[in-house]
């Protein structure tokens, strides 16, 4: 393949100012992400140490081989919401390695609020059951909750992706022969009962862990008895006369040894075969990407630029380099992964709607996995060309990504904007991952955009009443509009409600990317099918 | 005895001080700066010590860490090697106020020595042979011009604090002075923070001729014959030898005392050289003391059996000397070739980056002091010496095959550097002859290419090609992650947000 020929002047002041910005907004993507990493407060640390118990990180850590990665998701869960009582959520959730295998965790962390779900905990809990569940990774779950947050219970209880789906989504992987392990390493409460007994392997802490459908309170309530968590619900109880679990273990570290025996005894994975070459870095140092990224969402640049310092080698076979421009398409490898890549390089117009559409088509019936790089404003708008038709070339391109069975994996690497994001894969059309860079917004459209469309419509209003509005008045009325849009639109109000799977350093984006892929061919890649292409 | 030194040096010096620090069994420290964390030095140490960032007046020029890494390590003594602060009266000053052995001399004579002015004063009551020239510094052009006709064009023009040829030029009359001067002026500030410079008289086709000596803390000293350094680019030796072709035994006599003498006058003690000019005939004028154990001591060391830094360390720990000058000889051959990471096509300029691959020359008589390894960075930050290469042998006609046999076995690549040049120099006809002279490389080899034949060159560049083919084109495989590993396996301990 051709290698990309960057054009970048590294040494030109613009360089130095948009590296500048974006050094800044790593260090505070990192700032936020070492905070929340404390999970609760020091107290409750504190407490939960002096019981001998493992923090949440720690079990994590000794359950995978030492010197793997983590992957972990969506650690700003929650973040400024709850008073930003819950750090990460009071969960955690990644992929990381046992035994060379790839497995999916989940953890609560019983220091932030005795572990309890808050409606974004059952989010991210239910999120990685679903990443479990596309590309078929076995499933452990470190047990240590109170079960519901009860003063939110309104939001976590009833609905669908409640409460409830949890232990739903454990039948069903189950089923699927997806391996469901759960370790009670603290309470396993009323709901909570159901992770282990649920699970198809259990393993219980001995004095540490309880497993009860009604805890003490509850059963003297009831029956006026006195008893304790221990002859309730405890590790002898639960290995030895009810059956509710498997083995037995004496502390933290012995569970998370079991475990790892319990997937070392798991058939052998299969990985999809996608062919794999060398792995090679990019020509191009992916550092410089601080001083690409401009230091505004709608200052343009050339994604090809990114993608030279994302793909093995710089290298890149594009497609139909001249037609369509405002979409790039194109072959290339990434840690060794073949993939084809469906970029942005401005709005959507007709011809790149169908040479998106085409190109994920060729990935498709060829079975490789498509990673799209989302910078964009929308669909291209105006009478020519609704006459041409961009209505339906852009349901080509729409139909096209959601039929897409190949692992697809999203990068919101600029704005993500109107129909822009449905059609470049967002979190709708069900990529297998969706990843932002911490310089990206998210929202239906620009604050600027939103804010005139409103303007337009309350001056239609006033004019019907026979009113106008001063300047002065206009610009309050924007002000407001343009403030919400801002906070609306940052990646972390979309990372504190699970849109994306988290926010990363933009020079970590091939590690991300590779891992991704490398997970996502835990599961087969099907035969292309469509659906009725409107022509 | 001492029982740890520190040395206060990177690359090939601080490796040699380090070996004779462990043959006499004392513990040796390093220090480095931070790009130097994977440089040799620090892996012969016993122990090393980070002492800043990379520019040298934040490490190795950098007193206060140094001192503070003595204090750290409980080292007993400083060794400085050359350059960086080894001739610094000041630094010795400062170990001796702090109660630490600086392994050179005391810091009186370093200040004498160092400051050549005063230095000509010295010498020149005792009647040692000057050159003519300025008695004081300046800093004042017309005074210099004045000067300069008392003594007669061509002129030298030098910087007065400094050494290594920077600020030096030729002056060959009164109107090229005034911009030389300024030139040097600058120069000169700008290498040694003192714009002073002086003249004197420029002697035609002069040799380079030092002597080496040892003197101890008691009054005794004593001298271990000639080196001829003659063969210089840049006003900088590349190529040394003992003994020198140019000196029967009466004048090796007759400059033997006078480089005594100086030593004397001047109350210096432990290992130092005394450098003379040497003229077409054999009138030999004092240029200065080197203060310090010279680059080129092993062709010394070679023709006269004695180790020098086991010298220097013995002096310094206040041993009397073992040897008188009638226990002295000069014995066969010695050679030096000094291997800089330089680009002799371009006017010697350094040339940094990474040694993809080196393979050290050996054989009977083929000493290598060498700083570098396969797969080391040479950074842009310090002096570009590599490595010093040295033959001995009976006769100085052998000594030159050797040394010509040992630079074409001495493949280094990523990086430039001199060695086919100096192989060059050593097998020029007029080299074999002995007629070396300070232009020699000017006047000899002046655009200097290397002879690389044309099919060669081809049939290099095609094998590289073909290797480089076959090397890259791994096919694409099949059965998923086996052969492969996966970036699960690779990446080690990586989450986001970490490092």
């Amino acid at each position: 393949m051709f290698q990309i020929e960057s054009k970048v002047d590294t040494k030109s002041a613009e360089f130095k100012k948009n590296r500048e910005l974006n050094l800044r907004l790593v260090a505070e993507l990192k700032e936020k992400l070492a905070k929340v990493e404390q999970g609760g407060p020091p107290h409750a640390r504190e407490k939960h140490l002096k019981r001998g118990k493992l923090i949440t990180r720690d079990r994590v850590k000794n359950l995978f081989d030492r010197n793997t990665p983590f992957l972990e998701f969506s650690s700003l869960a929650a973040y400024d919401q709850y008073d930003n009582e819950a750090p990460c959520a009071g969960i955690i959730t990644g992929i990381g390695v046992v035994h060379g295998r790839e497995i999916l965790v989940v953890a609560n962390d019983a220091t932030v609020k005795g572990g309890t779900y808050y409606p974004m905990t059952i989010k991210k809990h239910v999120r990685a059951q679903e990443i479990a569940l596309k590309n078929r990774l076995p499933c452990v779950y470190l047990v240590d909750s109170g079960g519901v947050f009860l003063p939110h219970q309104k939001e976590v209880f009833p609905d669908k992706g409640h409460f409830g789906s949890i232990f739903y989504n454990q039948a069903r992987l189950s089923a699927l022969a997806i391996p469901q392990i759960a370790v009670v390493m603290g309470s396993c409460t009323a709901g909570g009962a159901y992770v282990p007994a649920m699970s198809d392997e259990a393993v219980i802490v001995r004095k540490q862990g309880t497993i009860f459908i009604g805890g003490p309170p509850l059963v003297k309530a009831a029956t006026g008895v006195d008893v304790t968590d221990e002859e309730l619900g405890g590790a002898d109880v639960h290995c030895r006369i009810s059956g509710v679990a498997d083995h037995y273990a004496m502390n933290d570290d012995h569970a998370l040894h079991i475990t790892r025996n319990i997937i070392q005894a798991l058939e052998a994975p299969k990985k999809f075969d996608i062919g794999r070459s060398e792995p090679k870095e990019p020509k191009y140092d992916p550092e410089e990407l601080y001083g690409i990224i401009p230091t505004e969402t709608k200052i343009p640049y050339d994604v090809k630029e990114v993608i030279a310092r994302v793909v093995d080698n710089s290298e890149f076979h594009e497609f139909k380099e001249l037609y369509g421009l405002t979409i790039v398409c194109g072959f290339a490898r990434i840690m060794g992964y073949p993939v084809g890549i469906v970029a942005n390089s401005g709005v959507l117009f007709s011809e790149s709607a169908v040479k998106a559409a085409h190109f994920v088509e060729l990935c498709t019936i060829r079975k490789i996995p498509l990673i799209f790089l989302q910078n964009i404003t929308g669909f291209i708008v105006g009478k020519e060309y609704e006459h041409g038709g961009i209505a339906k070339d852009g349901a080509k391109m729409v139909h096209a990504v959601a039929n897409a069975d190949v692992p697809k994996i999203t990068l919101i690497f600029g704005g993500s904007h109107g129909a822009g994001n449905y059609a470049m894969c967002g979190r709708g059309y069900d990529p297998r991952f969706l990843w932002m860079w911490p310089n990206s917004r998210i929202s239906v459209m620009g604050g600027e955009q939103a804010a005139n469309v409103l303007l337009m419509v309350k001056k239609r209003g006033l004019e019907a009443q026979g009113k106008t509005m001063t300047k002065k008045e206009e610009e309050e009325f924007l002000a407001p509009i343009l403030q919400r849009y801002e906070h609306e639109a940052s990646p972390y109000f979309s990372t504190s409600r699970i849109w994306d799977d988290g926010i990363f350093d933009p020079v970590d984006t091939r590690k991300v990317l590779g891992l991704c892929i490398s997970a996502s061919l835990n599961a087969p890649i099907p035969d292309q099918r469509y659906g009725v292409f409107r022509m | 005895m001492f029982k740890k030194i520190l040395i206060a040096n990177r690359g090939e010096i601080a490796i040699r001080v380090m070996k004779a620090c462990r043959e006499m069994g004392i513990d040796s420290v390093a220090v480095y700066s931070a790009i130097d964390r994977d440089a040799l030095h620090v892996r012969t140490a016993d122990e090393a010590v980070w002492i800043g960032e990379a520019p040298p007046n934040e490490s190795y020029l950098n007193m206060d860490a140094i001192i503070n890494a003595v204090k750290e390590t409980g080292a007993e003594a400083i060794h400085p090697g050359y350059g960086f602060l080894a001739e610094n009266y000041l630094f010795a000053e400062r170990c001796e106020k702090e109660g630490i052995v600086f392994i050179g001399p005391d810091s009186k004579a370093l200040k004498l020595v160092g400051d050549k002015v005063a230095s000509r004063e010295v010498t020149e009551k005792e009647g040692i042979p000057l050159i003519p020239g300025m008695k004081e510094k300046s800093t004042d052009v017309d005074h210099c011009m004045a000067e300069a006709e008392k003594i007669g064009f061509p002129v030298l023009l030098k910087a007065s604090a400094g050494g290594g040829g920077k600020g030096m030029r030729v002056v060959n009359s009164s109107n090229e002075l005034k911009d030389a001067a300024e030139a040097g002026m600058r120069e000169a500030e700008a290498a040694f923070g003192d714009p002073s410079v002086y003249l004197e008289k420029c002697i035609e086709k002069p040799r380079h001729v030092e002597f080496q000596i040892l003197a101890d803390k008691h009054s005794n000293a004593i001298h271990l014959f000639e080196r001829e350094c003659s063969i210089q680019r840049r006003h900088q030796k590349i190529i040394e030898e003992s003994p020198s072709t140019a000196l029967n035994d009466d004048l090796r006599k007759r400059m033997g005392e006078t480089a005594l003498k100086v030593v004397e006058v001047s109350g210096y003690t432990n290992a130092g050289t005394v450098e003379f000019l040497l003229d077409e005939n054999n009138n030999y004028y004092f240029l200065e003391v080197n203060a310090r154990l010279q680059v080129e001591h092993p062709v010394t060391e070679m023709v006269c059996g004695i180790d020098l830094v086991h010298a220097q360390i013995r002096i310094a720990a206040g041993e009397r000397l073992w040897l008188s000058q009638d226990d002295l000889s000069q014995r066969g051959h010695a050679i030096e070739c000094r291997i800089y990471a330089e680009d002799p096509e371009n006017n010697f300029l350094p040339s940094a980056g990474k040694i993809l691959y080196m393979k050290e020359p050996t054989g009977p008589g083929v000493r290598h002091d060498c700083g570098v390894y396969s797969g080391c960075e040479v950074s842009v930050y310090y002096d570009p010496i590599l490595s010093k290469l040295i033959t001995w042998a009976p006769t100085r006609e052998i000594c030159c095959r050797r040394m010509a046999a040992a630079l074409n076995d001495f493949p280094v690549l990523g990086i430039k550097t001199d060695i086919e040049f100096l192989r060059d120099v050593i097998i020029h006809p007029e080299f074999l002859k002995g007629n070396t002279f300070t232009d020699f490389i000017p006047i000899n080899l002046p655009d200097w290419r290397p002879a690389l034949g044309d099919d060669l060159l081809d049939k290099a560049l095609l094998s590289a090609s073909l290797f480089s083919n076959t090397a890259s084109q791994k096919p694409v495989v099949s059965g998923g992650s086996e052969e492969i590993p996966s970036p699960w396996k690779t990446l080690g301990d990586w989450e986001i947000g970490k490092k």
